[in-house]
């Protein structure tokens, strides 16, 4: 296995992290914005990921491995207070959940 | 390995990008589906191959099927006209490139090359019954509180105890991840 | 007999004062007696002590009497002290004796006045402060009498207070006159400051030991002053309160607006005559300011309808004229001319308030006419008065007074041949309005019927002041006269000797004849004017161009017409834009930039989950920003 370099898993990382986290500034959809939210969890443990292969050492894969216990549990309540949302307004707009203004 | 790495990792971008551009919302979630095989793979070539492994089995298996499930349950109407015009776009790509720039920047390209050894689930098992230990039982704990406030959450008025009201698919993803904790938590 | 100095004022103060305490209780008669009697009295004192002091003169020809020391602080210790020269026995004699006059006729001429009382209170408080004046040592004690006269003149000017009109007259005056005594408490206080005194001799002599002609202090100080006597003067540009003054009660007219207060600016500089000898520019403003308002004046006069306003008129130009003589550094001159001219303007407005009294309140000349047959004794002192006032030759004291002023602006070392004009001008114009008023009221038809007869009271001080008019001239002849001048010789005891230029006999007697020429021909005029083409008189009056010119010279030149817009309106703008209280923006400004503020942060909080998210966002992208660029 050759090498890979540690800049690139890096940098991958991070433009995945952006790319999520376009999305969910612009995105209305709450499925979707849920989405973005798995894809930066997803990046941010594949910095994890990349940092524990710099070390060569099990920490990074623990840490991911809790990152992925965080995002499901996230995940879990987060698409029930969706399919919620969606029963008491009747829409999945993100834009409508503004009665926090003022 | 490193072509590995950079095919694997351009199927990545590409897919997430089409993830977050899609108006359809199954094929948003389904391009996300192929985004996270890719970073498995990735996964693979840095050496990490239980990740590998969990990242398809419970991000992309368990969790993403909770998004289908409760896409199928919300009956999303048909495609709707796009709002997403390149203007909507303009602010947070802006954002978002200055932010990217200045991680690439601070991340500093030190041009250091991994030295690709695998880490085997024997090593990672072996932290997490070690030093990690603490944690586990604190990840345990949290996909205990995620079920119950989910369950909670989407309860309905007439709802009693024990009553089957319709999203407990929530908590089903987190109930691999409990059953399995647990098990291994008895002595 | 010198020590009774301190009873002159102190007399009419008396009489103030029982009257303010007992005045309500008792009757017409006694309040008479009390307030008539106490300047009486102050008279006699007068009489006796400056016969005293002319008789036997003190060394230094001046007598000072201190009472007390009226207060000692920060290195100012004025004191109450009186100080009689050669200046202050002639201010002290005219203004007794005339003013005992008015206060005679005045018993019978507010008799029927409700608030007679109350007219003695201020007419005797008027007498003692203007006593004050002309006898302080001391600037301070001068100032107090100075303020004291403008009290007066307020209360006595709204007198009859229930026409609001006289009381806005009464206001204008004090204002106007404010103005004026503003400029003369900063010249004190400048002369307080500079030289460390206010007792009139001794600062006169420092200020001429330490300031060099023409030096800035010395300038300052002199126009302050100046600006102090034009205001209490009623010169230019000062002069608007006199005309307005003549809606109190004549005696009022006669005491203070023409024989007294409005000759306490030529007192002051008389007194204070050597500051002006260190200020040739402000005594050359001097003299153009006298020059210009005995013109200005004068055609006003011209126009004037009221029998009052023509002598309030005629009083701003007679002080004009001793403004003039003292900007020539005529200073004797200018107190020769003042004492005359009491005699004669008080016999003028004591005259036309006997006219306007039998008319039953009649003002208007030409509603007058014809009374020469009904009132002769009013008549042929009113003669005698206009005649003097026009500076009749030989027969009238007001010819030796007004034509040695006229004499010495040309002849003075600060003469010059403008003024000289200006001032035989002025004495065209003087006859020309002195005689049209007696044309006008005497002669002619009658449109007005004698309802009221004067008696005795009346007429008695038109009789003594009519006779001063004729004699009080005989004590400073010319030279081409026989030059027996003892009131000069009494004078220059304590005023400086007028350096004269042109000083040839020839000279002064063919300027004296040019003068004579001047009067008899505006006399002249007026006679066929008013006497003999009345009928084409008033058609020339009515047309076009003579009437906008006569209604210019009625409205005094337009004077009032030009501080309304200039100072009355922006305040009263001012006042109004005020009235809101308007520091109090300053303070609901803040309050409501604070709403502002509240309404621009509360807009950003509009619940959008992406907008919150962004901002989040933005923020690490700016504390990212800082750590890469630290």
């Amino acid at each position: 296995m050759a090498a890979v370099s540690l800049d690139h898993g890096l940098i991958l990382a991070g433009l995945l992290f952006a790319i999520g986290f376009a999305g969910l500034l612009t995105r209305r959809n709450v499925i979707v914005v849920l989405a973005c939210i798995e894809i930066m969890l997803n990046a941010s443990g594949l910095a994890f990921v990349v940092a524990g292969a710099r070390w060569g050492r099990a920490d990074g894969q623990v840490m991911f491995l809790f990152v992925l216990a965080m995002a499901a549990a996230e995940v879990a309540v987060g698409l029930a207070i969706a399919i919620r949302f969606r029963q008491t307004t009747g829409r999945l707009d993100v834009d409508s959940a503004d009665e926090l203004k003022g | 390995m490193t072509v590995l790495f950079f095919i694997a990792a351009a199927v990545a971008v590409i897919s997430t990008v089409l993830v977050v551009t899609r108006s359809n919302l199954i094929h948003a979630l389904l391009y996300l589906v192929v985004s996270l095989f890719a970073v498995a793979i990735v996964f693979f070539t840095l050496g990490a191959p239980f990740v590998a492994a969990l990242e398809v089995i419970v991000y992309a298996g368990a969790i993403m099927m909770l998004f289908v499930f409760a896409v199928m349950l919300l009956t999303v109407r048909a495609d709707r006209p796009s709002r997403l015009t390149w203007s909507a776009w303009a602010g947070p790509v802006v954002l978002v490139g200055i932010l990217l720039a200045e991680l690439i920047y601070g991340i500093g390209l030190s041009g250091r090359a991994l030295d690709g050894a695998t880490v085997g689930p024997r090593d990672v098992s072996a932290a997490l019954f070690g030093p990690y230990v603490l944690g586990v039982e604190l990840a345990s704990i949290l996909l205990l509180a995620a079920l119950v406030g989910a369950r909670h959450v989407s309860a309905q008025p007439d709802d009693g105890p024990g009553s089957e009201a319709a999203p407990e698919g929530a908590g089903d993803g987190a109930g691999d991840e409990d059953e399995r904790d647990d098990e291994e938590d008895e002595p | 007999m010198l020590r009774l100095l301190w009873l002159i004022p102190a007399l009419p103060a008396a009489g103030f004062v029982v009257l303010v305490v007992l005045g309500r209780r008792l009757s017409r008669t006694a309040v008479a007696v009390v307030g008539a009697g106490s300047v009486g009295l102050s008279a006699l004192v007068a009489l006796a002590v400056c016969l005293d002091f002319i008789a036997s003169p003190p060394p230094g020809d001046a007598y000072r009497q201190v009472l007390w020391t009226w207060f000692d602080t920060g290195g100012l210790a004025p004191r109450i002290a009186f100080y009689l020269d050669a200046v202050s026995v002639v201010f002290v004699l005219v203004i007794t004796g005339v003013g005992f006059l008015i206060h005679l006729y005045s018993t019978e001429y507010m008799e029927e006045d409700e608030a007679f009382a109350r007219f003695f209170i201020y007419m005797n408080l008027f007498v003692a402060s203007m006593l004050v004046l002309v006898l302080a040592d001391n600037l301070l004690l001068l100032y107090l009498g100075w303020e004291g006269v403008g009290l007066c003149s307020y209360l006595l000017i709204s007198f009859w207070q229930r026409d609001v009109g006289n009381v806005y007259a009464g206001r204008k005056a004090f204002i106007v006159t404010r103005v004026g005594d503003t400029a003369l408490i900063v010249g004190l206080f400048l002369l307080f400051t500079q030289l460390h005194t206010l007792d009139i001799q001794p600062l006169m002599e420092d200020a001429a030991a330490e300031w060099a002609a023409g030096s800035g202090f010395a300038v300052a100080a002199a126009a302050l002053l100046l600006g102090g006597a034009v205001g209490k003067s009623a010169q230019l540009p000062l002069q608007t309160w006199l005309p307005d003054a003549m809606a109190g009660p004549t005696p009022v007219s006669a005491l203070i607006h023409a024989a007294t207060m409005v000759t306490a600016g030529v007192y002051l500089i008389a007194r204070t005559n050597v500051l002006f000898s260190l200020a040739p520019d402000v005594r050359l403003a001097m003299a153009v300011v006298g020059t210009a308002t005995l013109l200005y004046a004068g055609f006003s006069a011209l126009a004037q309808r009221d029998i009052k306003r023509v002598l309030a008129y005629s009083t701003i130009s007679q002080i004009g004229y001793m403004f003039l003589a003292l900007g020539v550094s005529g200073w004797s001159a200018a107190v020769f001319h003042f004492m005359t001219h009491a005699f004669f303007k008080a016999l003028l407005f004591l005259g036309a308030g006997v006219v306007i009294e039998a008319l039953g309140g009649e003002h208007d000349i030409f509603r007058m006419g014809g009374l020469r047959r009904r009132l002769p004794g009013a008549f042929w002192t009113f003669v005698i008065g206009a005649a003097a006032l026009a500076a009749l030759p030989i027969v009238t004291a007001g010819f030796y007074s007004k034509d040695l002023i006229v004499a010495t602006s040309w002849a003075s070392v600060d003469g010059s041949v403008w003024l000289w004009l200006g001032a035989l001008a002025g004495a065209f114009v003087t006859s020309l309005y002195a005689f049209r008023l007696v044309f006008v009221v005497f002669f002619g038809q009658e449109h007005t019927a004698v309802t009221r007869p004067p008696r005795w009271r009346l007429q008695l001080p038109l009789i003594v002041l009519g006779a001063f008019s004729v004699v009080g001239g005989l004590v400073w002849l010319p030279e081409w006269m026989g030059g027996s001048h003892p009131l000069a010789t009494f004078l220059e005891t304590a005023l400086p000797e007028t350096r004269l230029v042109h000083d040839a006999l020839a000279e002064s007697v063919a300027g004296t004849a040019v003068a004579v020429v001047v009067v008899l021909s505006g006399i002249g005029l007026a006679y066929l004017l008013w006497l003999r083409g009345r009928a084409a008189t008033a058609a020339f009056a009515v047309r076009p161009v003579p009437r906008a010119v006569a209604a210019f010279w009625l409205a005094g030149w337009s004077f009032d017409w030009l501080y309304e817009r200039l100072f009355v309106l922006p305040v009263k703008w001012f006042a109004r834009v005020a009235r809101d209280d308007l520091v109090d923006p300053a303070f609901t400004g803040l309050a409501w930039l604070n709403v502002q503020a509240w309404r621009a942060l509360s807009a950003s909080q509009n619940g959008l989950l992406r907008l919150y998210v962004g901002v989040a966002g933005a923020g690490v992208v700016l504390i990212l920003a800082l750590v890469i660029l630290r």
